[in-house]
């Protein structure tokens, strides 16, 4: 199921630290935060990775290293994805906004803020985009209590 | 020799009606229901389902939308309502001119359905009154007409602010 792409790919990316292997016919790289921006890079002027499909987060509760940050690449030429995840601490929830490479990651990256808290070192613009001002707190976070609830308006009683 | 001609019998049509003033201002309200589709989700395919040929609420005198809150008078919220939009539909709600009334068109209108999380208002009534409730998810199109003839007899039977000694 390897495309050979990926081959190349791992090949190329012996001097980043990072971890790979392959689920479900996907290359997964796992990185530094630090190493991100310049993986991106070369995925993307290299190695044909033209489209960004999604940033999201995972979380970890409990574990030193809490969020994960998951980004999905997709190649035009090659036609494979690959998906890229970095660690961040929850003190320090800070990763480097992809804007600069990718537009589109404006837009992802917001949504990524509101629900679970992330920082993007560098995007332009994080005010919230699915929830409201005012809202306190990050709703996809295991923490956040389930029916917590923020009502803009007060209820009748 | 000309004969004279018998009086015409009585017309058997009616040449004066009583009723109560109220009972004509409902009967005259009822049946000129322009509603305001206040539309935020899936609920809207039923919606479409109601409103077209087949179902003709134009029997109901309901057929033809308003899509400005102040020349409708009611409100038919049809979906989800996220806390987000909660002050939009409050704005609609008062922009209204009475008399008025609101519809809550399925289940995620009247408590919330499925969802109790973050982002969604459990019902509708939390943030403006309700006058009637479909439920269903989606309600079927009778369901929605079975209300509406509920609601034209809840204001046919309704006293009216507009009846009083000057009217």
């Amino acid at each position: 199921m390897s495309a050979p792409v990926f081959d190349v790919v791992q090949q190329q990316f012996a001097t980043v630290t990072g971890e790979f292997h392959l689920s479900h016919g996907t290359l997964v790289i796992v990185l530094h935060p630090t190493a991100l921006l310049d993986a991106v890079r070369r995925l993307r002027s290299e190695f044909g990775f033209d489209l960004l499909l999604d940033v999201t987060a995972v979380d970890w509760p409990g574990q030193a290293l809490r969020f994960e940050v998951v980004y999905h690449f997709y190649s035009t030429t090659h036609r494979v994805r690959v998906r890229l995840k970095t660690r961040v601490r929850e003190a320090d929830p800070t990763v480097d906004s992809l804007v600069p490479l990718f537009g589109s990651a404006n837009f992802m990256e917001r949504e990524c803020h509101d629900m679970y808290g992330i920082v993007f070192r560098g995007n332009p613009d994080q005010r919230p985009i699915l929830l409201y001002e005012g809202f306190a707190g990050h709703p996809l976070r295991k923490d956040y209590p389930k029916q917590q609830e923020q009502p803009l308006v007060p209820y009748r009683t | 020799m000309i004969p004279i001609q018998a009086p015409s019998a009585r017309s058997p049509a009616f040449e004066y009606l009583s009723t109560k003033k109220d009972e004509l201002v409902g009967w005259a309200r009822k049946f000129s229901l322009f509603p305001y589709p206040f539309v935020t989700a899936c609920c809207a395919m039923e919606f479409m389902s109601v409103s077209s040929t087949p179902y003709d609420t134009d029997r109901f005198g309901a057929a033809l939308p308003r899509f400005s809150p102040r020349q409708s008078d009611l409100l038919m919220v049809v979906g989800t309502l996220t806390h987000k939009q909660a002050p939009i539909l409050l704005k609609v709600y008062e922009q209204m001119c009475e008399p008025k009334w609101v519809m809550a068109f399925g289940a995620c209108a009247t408590s919330g359905g499925f969802y109790q999380n973050y982002a969604a208002v459990a019902g509708i009534d939390k943030i403006i009154p309700v006058d009637i409730y479909v439920p269903g998810c989606p309600p079927r199109p009778e369901t929605v007409i079975d209300a509406i003839m509920m609601l034209q007899d809840r204001i046919a039977r309704s006293q009216h602010f507009i009846v009083n000694d000057k009217f």
